[in-house]
């Protein structure tokens, strides 16, 4: 029989359909607004009674509101109108203060056992949501100008130690350590002295000096060595932002790195960009202060609460000195790792040399003593004042918050590397490794690209596309059906679950559904039925040769295949570069257009082949197909 | 299949077409050279606002407005309703802002000038910006009150050294965009409501411009390779010339009605390599299998057969896919207007382009059945059962 599939073929075409559909669903179903309440620091817990109290509020405002639940962590509280939102946010910050963040956010409104089976919605990328969008660059240049002048120092140091006399050195603008000696002598050791300790510096000595009383070599950064340092500050950077970020109470903001030293920032649902750029722009600080001594004056000593709860239990607030030893800024790395010699877990921490200066001054003649670390956030308070015309308006103001996070005994005189142990397990030293980083940006950062979508455009937005996808497919399923009969129907199946199918797979990728990705899924449908086009055209030249419709409809499917590939491959590469250097949205649009080539080759190839099978198939005595 | 197919002679008129196509490409050279395109804000940087106003918007006022306020590249358009505008301009409000506010304190006194904005240090808890002024004391900045709390939020005054600082709320970009909308709604009478901003630095465009160029010449680069591995390197040129035919004459096309040309319509353009490619290539695979099949026709009736013979999937598929392009031009709003645009243009210079241009420069190469003989490893490729 020619033009039958064994029954596992049918199967898999049925279970892939089903699938689609499940995995699709949950995008039919319109989020609520929604307010998230957590605590502004990790410990806090979001119990019953303090529902009842935002169920209190709510309900005093006469806001109308459903679905109140929380888990311990985090309260949220439907409501059923847009408009409802954001009194309801304003209301329940009010009521519950600064402890809390309180966010506007999207319940899912998918049945629980679409979720238990992890289908979830696309997100809606900031053109369809609304919200603020930034784009960051950090200027890595500087990060690398700044180790080489450190590396510059740390050479003068070894030089010294060594008692290798040099005349200086110094890192020039091209980012070119320059040495220079009085003796070839001294130069020559100098270079295989440093070799050792630098595997990153080339060291080149120049074939003739043009003074020949001066003796010089230079020394540069691979590569690879100023690739990592450019990595580093980018991805410390993040790291610093994404803590920022987490401060403003947006539900699900993106942080995302793009290209080689950029940092995307998406906010959805906040409006005011200048407030989200102040938050932002600030980043957390640390400040290294030696331990008051009982002694001091007062006016020279300031009382200090611990940043975790169980230590500030255990311990209670601590007197340190005001005089700052270092800053944040002068911390250049921080890491967490096991210690050999106490057996237990430790921190490096790098400074950079003035900051390593600074401390052996600080620590030399007083080692015994306790030194703390701060740690300080730029944290937000929000407070509702009336304006002159009677509105309640959002006043946010910012302010610092002081808390210790280590108080560790200095047991010699450190320098720029040095080291905290005793640390209570691995999670506390890497807590404290990455609270350590997160003092200072690895690179300064400024803003390149701003952009902001109120709303109702966003609304407006996803009212179109889906007002264009559902038209396209109406008027390709007509024209399909006008020119193809019951052919044309198989078409119209294979491509109705071609958008599903496409739509499960972004969804299942957690891709993020922008204007362009629906121009793409719009394109999809008008792409995806010429593999369908190429069979019918040679369904139907085959039968003009007179061939019977069975062996027709054989023959068109099995010729139109390699010409289907050939071209939807072509089709392919085009995209897929289109996905290399594309940014945002166009990126989304490729992305997008590739897995819908993908889905539809499986579509109009196998679910098409399948229906003309079941339809046509079993007859012995065809004599004519509506084609 | 009989020897004796019939078959619509479309390379007999192909002096002609070839002619048309030349000077259809000249034609948009040209256009681009003269014209230029009217880039959009991802390529040129700057400020774009969309506002919405609560009555239809008086355009020639708005223009009127930008240009009084010396902005560079002053652009106002309707964008979908008529009380929809799109105000552009290539100027930073952040530049502008600082100008606006450089020139104020210009005023102050003798020498009197805004020297840099910085950021505001760590204790500066609040505040966007920091003014750097020189040659003013602080005191006589604060009695001249230029820095009052409506423009400028909350507001810190500082003697530094010889300079003095003013730390500000309001960054300057708010400043001087509300400012601006401001002017705007005083010209139009008109209540104003900001439905997005977008403001984008010199830098992006640049990059977008090189990855964008790098982009099409990739995809030439590989669109050349795979047809020369799959069917024969004569076949790679005609799909090439045809490719750069299609991009040029639909950047021309732009370019001649100063069509808006932002980052969808260079997704677009691809698309459309993507596309047109894909067109071609059906047309090839019908002619490599024909060269195979009917050896005793010349090269020139093979393709004429061929054309013949994929002539209606090719209208087909271009009718589809114009239509889906339709419907998202009607339906998908002004931000995907550009899309649809580009590759409603293209789609029809791209199913001309491969048939009287890939097709044509073949021949033109001189293809021969032994171009085209099944190589061993290939054996009858297109016989073999790969299809489900």
């Amino acid at each position: 029989m020619l033009n039958r599939y064994p029954l596992w073929k049918y199967l898999l075409i049925l279970v892939v359909s089903l699938l689609s559909l499940v995995y699709a669903a949950p995008n039919l179903y319109i989020p609520d607004p929604a307010i998230q309440v957590s605590g502004s620091s990790s410990g806090t817990v979001i119990d019953a009674a303090l529902l009842a109290k935002i169920e209190t509020t709510l309900k005093d405002g006469n806001i109308e509101y459903f679905g109140a639940e929380t888990n311990g962590k985090s309260a949220l509280v439907r409501f059923r109108k847009d408009e409802d939102q954001m009194p309801a946010r304003k209301r329940i910050q009010q009521a519950l203060g600064d402890e809390y963040v309180v966010a506007l956010n999207k319940a899912s409104t998918s049945p629980a056992w679409l979720t238990r089976m992890g289908a979830v919605p696309m997100k809606l990328g900031l053109d369809l949501a609304g919200g603020v969008h930034f784009v960051l660059e950090v200027d890595t240049a500087s990060a690398v100008e700044k180790r080489q002048t450190m590396t510059a120092d740390e050479f003068k140091e070894k030089l010294r130690k060594e008692k290798i006399r040099y005349s200086s050195i110094n890192n020039t603008a091209s980012n070119t350590i320059v040495a220079r000696f009085k003796t070839a002598e001294f130069r020559d050791q100098a270079i295989e002295e440093l070799r050792k300790n630098s595997p990153q510096q080339l060291f080149v000595k120049p074939n003739s000096e043009p003074n020949p009383e001066e003796f010089t070599f230079t020394s540069t950064l691979s590569e690879a060595a100023v690739k990592e340092i450019e990595d580093y500050a980018v991805s410390q950077n993040l790291q610093t932002l994404r803590n920022r970020v987490n401060e403003l109470g947006v539900s699900e903001p993106i942080v995302q790195k793009q290209g080689r030293n950029r940092i995307i920032v998406e906010l959805a649902g906040v409006q005011d960009p200048a407030e989200a750029k102040r938050v932002i722009g600030k980043t957390a600080n640390l400040e290294f202060h030696m331990e008051a001594l009982p002694d001091a004056m007062v006016s020279s000593k300031e009382q200090f609460n611990w940043r975790n709860e169980a230590e500030q239990r255990r311990n209670g607030p601590a007197w340190l000195e005001k005089q700052i030893v270092v800053t944040g800024d002068q911390v250049t790395d921080a890491r967490s790792g096991f210690d050999p010699e106490s057996n237990g877990q430790k921190v490096d921490i790098t400074l950079d040399s003035l900051g390593g200066t600074k401390m052996n001054l600080a620590t030399r003649n007083n080692i015994g003593r306790r030194q703390g670390i701060l740690f300080i956030e730029y944290k937000n308070h929000t407070e509702y004042v009336t304006n002159a015309q009677g509105e309640q308006i959002e006043k946010n103001t910012q302010y610092i918050e002081r808390k210790i996070i280590s108080l560790a005994t200095v047991q010699s005189a450190l320098g720029v590397k040095f080291q905290i142990t005793g640390l209570n397990g691995p999670g506390e030293a890497s807590e404290l490794a990455l609270l350590l980083r997160a003092g200072a940006l690895a690179a300064p950062m400024f803003f390149v690209e701003e952009r902001t979508i109120g709303p109702s455009l966003g609304k407006e937005n996803i009212r179109k596309g889906v007002t264009s996808c559902i038209w396209a497919l109406a008027m390709v399923s007509l024209f399909m059906v006008v020119f193809y009969r019951v052919f044309g129907l198989f078409a119209n199946v294979a491509l109705t679950i071609n958008v599903f199918m496409l739509v499960m797979v972004l969804s299942l990728f957690g891709a993020t559904l922008t204007l362009p990705g629906i121009a793409a899924i719009v394109l999809t449908m008008g792409m995806a039925v010429d593999a369908n086009v190429l069979i019918y055209a040679r369904i139907r030249e085959e039968i003009k040769n007179g061939a019977s419709p069975q062996q027709a409809i054989h023959t068109g499917f099995e010729r139109a295949f390699i010409t289907i590939l050939d071209a939807n491959l072509t089709t392919f590469i085009v995209g897929f570069i289109l996905f290399a250097i594309g940014t945002g949205p166009v990126k989304g649009f490729a992305i997008t257009l590739c897995i819908g080539l993908a889905t539809s080759l499986f579509t109009s190839v196998m679910i098409s082949r399948a229906m003309a099978n079941l339809v046509y198939g079993k007859r012995k005595n065809l004599q004519k197909i509506s084609i | 299949m009989s020897q004796d197919e019939k078959y619509i002679d479309f390379m007999s008129i192909r002096k002609y077409t070839s002619g048309i196509s030349i000077v259809v490409t000249i034609a948009a050279i040209i256009s681009i050279a003269t014209f230029g395109f009217k880039l959009g804000l991802d390529f040129t940087g700057g400020t774009q606002l969309q506002l919405s106003l609560d009555r239809p918007a008086d355009l020639p006022k708005i223009y009127h407005v930008l240009e009084e306020e010396k902005l560079r590249g002053p652009n106002a358009v309707i964008f979908g309703a008529e009380t929809e505008v799109m105000v552009r301009t290539q100027d930073l409000m952040k530049d502008k802002g600082q100008e606006q506010v450089a020139a104020e304190v210009a005023k102050l006194g003798e020498g009197a000038s805004l020297k840099s904005v910085v950021q505001p240090s760590r204790d500066q808890v609040g505040f966007a910006n920091v003014l750097v002024i020189s040659n003013v004391t602080p005191q006589k900045v604060l009695q001249s009150n230029i820095f009052d709390e409506a423009r400028f939020g909350k507001v810190d005054i500082t003697a530094s050294g010889a300079d003095t600082h003013v730390a500000i709320e309001h960054p300057l970009e708010r400043i001087y965009s509300q400012y601006l909308q401001g002017k705007i709604a005083e010209a139009t009478q008109a209540k104003i409501e900001v439905r997005s901003s977008e403001e984008v630095g010199p830098q992006i465009g640049e990059e977008l411009f090189n990855s964008g160029g790098l982009g099409i010449l990739c995809a030439f680069a590989l669109v050349f390779l795979y047809v020369a591995v799959q069917f024969q390197w004569k076949f790679s040129l005609g799909a090439i010339v045809s490719l750069l035919h299609d991009t040029i004459v639909t950047l021309g096309v732009f370019a001649l009605f100063q069509w808006d040309f932002d980052l969808t319509v260079l997704a677009a353009i691809l698309a459309l390599i993507g596309y047109s490619i894909n067109d071609t290539i059906v047309i090839f695979d019908r002619i490599r299998e024909n060269f195979r099949k009917l050896r005793k026709q010349d090269a020139l009736t093979i393709v004429n057969i061929s054309m013949t013979q994929t002539l209606a999937r090719s209208i087909m598929t271009s009718m589809t896919v114009f239509l889906v392009m339709v419907v998202l031009f009607l339906f998908g709003g002004e931000l995907l207007a550009g899309f649809s645009k580009a590759m409603l243009v293209g789609v029809v210079i791209g199913t001309y382009s491969s048939i009287y241009i890939a097709a044509n420069t073949t021949v033109a190469l001189g293809i021969s059945k032994e171009d085209l003989m099944p190589r061993p490893k290939e054996g009858e490729g297109s016989e073999v059962d790969i299809a489900p």
